[in-house]
C-alpha cells in the first residue's frame, strides 16, 4: 500500500529536530534510515504520523574512538559499519552482524539508531549492543543522557526513549585483547528475518550471552553465563535452553526455537574454543 | 528556526542525468515519484515494503528500495533509474548477457536485478557465486529459479575483469 503520513520536515541540526519533535504533539516519528518505518507506514501500521527527517544531521554520523570507548553516530548506516576499520578492529560483532541483516540495499539505507529504537526483538544490533555491554545516548528537551543497554529495551519496539527525546549514538567498551565476538543465526532465506539467533562475548573468561527472536527483548542469559563461565558448556546449553520461553508462530515452534539456540550455542563455543586453541 | 511539518514538500535532484524541480505529497514514495510523476516506469512497485526488490534503483551510487525511501527525502541526490542506466549504456552488457542466458522471463524484476547486480560488480573483482547469489537475496525472481541471473552476472564479471577478453 502507500504510505499515509500526516506531514514531513527535514531537521536541519538536532536542536531543530528536538524543536520538530517537541512541536508535533505525541504525533512526531523520527524518520532515520526508514527501512521498518516506512515499511509500516506503508502497510498502514500507522498513520498521520508528522516525519522528522534527521539524515541532515551531520553530528549524528560516523564512527569516532575515544580512549577505551568506541562512539558510533545513531545515523551510521549498516553499509557503513559493515566496512569501517574502526568498528572492524573495536567492535568486531556489530560488523559480523551486518552481514545477517536484511538484503544490500537495506543496509544501504538503514541505521544502527534507527535499529535501537525500533527494538525489534528479531533484529541483531539490539541484541549486539547488549551483548557488547554498550550504552545508548538520547538527546531530549532537558539536556542529554546515557541509557545502560540492560535497562534501554522495555517489550517488542518499547524502549526508555521518552517522548521528545532522540537517539544520538552509541557508546561502547573497545575489545580488549583476547576478547572474542562471535555471532550466529538460522533463517530459512539469506536476508529474513531469524527463526533464532545468539550472541556472545568473551572478556577476560566472562561470557555474556544474548539471543535473538526468542522473546520481546534482547535479554542476558545470566544462568547460561555463570555455567559457561565455570567451564560447564553442556550446562550452559542446557541452562540457556531452560531459561527461555519463546513464542511459537508460523514461522518457528517455541519447542524448535529451543533446540535452535542451544545449537547455535554449541557452535558459538566451537568458535571461541577454536580461535584459542 | 521554522518548526513547521508540510503534506507537500519541495525538492530538487536529477534524475538520469538531468535535473528535477517537483512538489511532492509527503508520503510519497521515490519509486511513485519515478513512475507516476515522472513517467520513468522501469522500477515496479511491487510489495511495498521492502521484500521484493522490483522498486530497486540507484541513489547516490548505491542500490536502494524505492519504496523504502521517500521522494522528499531524495532532495539533493543523484537518481539512477534503468532508463538512464541503459540510454548510457553502464548496463549494456549486463542487458546482453541477460538476454543470452535467458536470465529474464516476465522481466519484471530485471530493473531491480540489473541495478543490484551493477552495484556488485562496481565493487570491482569477479565475485563468486555465492558472493552474486547473498547480494541478489533481496530481488525476487519468480520465473528464472535464479540459476541463469547468476550465470549472466558471473558472465559479465569475468568479462569485465579482462580475464573473458582473450
Amino acid at each position: 500500500m502507500k504510505a499515509s503520513v500526516g506531514g514531513y520536515a527535514r531537521a536541519t541540526d538536532l536542536r531543530h529536530a528536538l524543536d520538530l519533535l517537541a512541536a508535533s504533539d505525541g504525533m512526531g516519528r523520527v524518520l532515520a534510515g526508514g527501512q521498518s518505518l516506512i515499511a509500516a507506514l506503508n502497510m498502514r501500521l500507522s498513520s498521520g504520523d508528522l516525519l522528522i527527517d534527521i539524515n541532515r544531521i551531520d553530528s549524528l554520523k560516523g564512527v569516532v574512538l575515544a580512549g577505551d570507548r568506541l562512539r558510533i553516530g545513531a545515523l551510521t548506516r549498516h553499509a557503513e559499519i559493515a566496512t569501517d576499520p574502526l568498528v572492524a578492529q573495536h567492535a568486531p560483532l556489530l560488523q559480523k552482524a551486518t552481514d545477517l541483516i536484511a538484503h544490500a540495499a537495506i543496509r544501504n539505507r538503514g541505521t544502527i539508531g534507527g535499529a535501537l529504537a525500533h527494538a525489534d526483538p528479531a533484529a541483531e544490533f539490539p541484541a549486539c549492543v547488549l551483548a557488547l555491554d554498550a550504552t545508548i545516548q538520547v538527546e531530549g528537551p532537558q539536556g542529554s543522557r546515557e541509557i545502560p543497554a540492560a535497562e534501554f529495551f522495555v517489550d517488542v519496539f518499547e524502549t526508555t526513549i521518552q517522548e521528545g527525546e532522540i537517539l544520538t549514538a552509541i557508546s561502547l567498551p573497545i575489545q580488549e585483547a583476547n576478547e572474542r565476538q562471535v555471532i550466529h543465526e538460522l533463517g530459512r532465506r539469506s536476508g529474513d528475518y531469524a527463526l533464532a539467533g545468539l550472541c556472545i562475548v568473551r572478556r577476560e573468561a566472562r561470557h555474556r550471552i544474548v539471543c535473538i527472536s526468542v522473546g520481546p527483548k534482547p535479554e542476558l542469559a545470566i544462568a547460561a553465563m555463570a555455567r559457561l563461565d565455570e567451564g560447564d558448556e553442556d550446562g550452559a546449553v542446557a541452562a540457556l535452553r531452560d531459561g527461555l520461553d519463546p513464542p511459537s508462530d508460523t514461522q518457528a515452534s517455541a519447542t524448535y526455537r529451543r533446540h535452535l539456540v542451544g545449537v547455535l550455542l554449541q557452535r558459538a563455543i566451537a568458535d571461541l574454543n577454536g580461535a584459542t586453541a | 528556526m521554522t518548526v513547521t511539518f508540510s503534506d507537500r514538500i519541495d525538492i530538487a535532484l536529477t534524475v538520469n542525468g538531468e535535473a528535477v524541480e517537483a512538489r511532492v505529497p509527503a508520503g510519497r514514495h521515490l519509486v511513485d515519484f519515478l513512475r507516476l510523476d515522472l513517467g520513468l516506469t522501469g522500477a515496479h512497485a511491487s510489495c511495498e515494503h521492502g521484500v521484493c526488490g522490483a522498486c530497486t534503483v540507484r541513489v547516490d551510487g548505491q542500490a536502494i528500495r524505492g519504496c523504502l525511501m521517500l521522494a522528499a527525502q531524495a532532495d539533493g541526490t543523484e537518481v539512477w533509474t534503468i532508463e538512464g542506466l541503459s540510454d548510457t549504456g553502464a548496463v549494456a552488457d549486463l542487458q546482453a548477457a541477460f538476454i543470452a542466458r535467458n536470465a529474464l522471463q516476465c522481466g519484471f524484476c530485471t530493473p531491480g536485478m540489473l541495478v543490484a547486480a551493477q552495484e556488485l560488480l562496481n565493487a570491482g573483482g569477479v565475485p563468486d557465486r555465492t558472493t552474486i547469489r547473498e547480494h541478489l537475496s533481496g530481488n525476487y525472481c519468480r520465473c528464472t529459479g535464479y540459476e541463469a541471473i547468476v550465470d549472466a552476472i558471473e558472465t559479465v564479471a569475468i568479462a569485465r575483469s579482462g580475464r573473458g577478453a582473450a
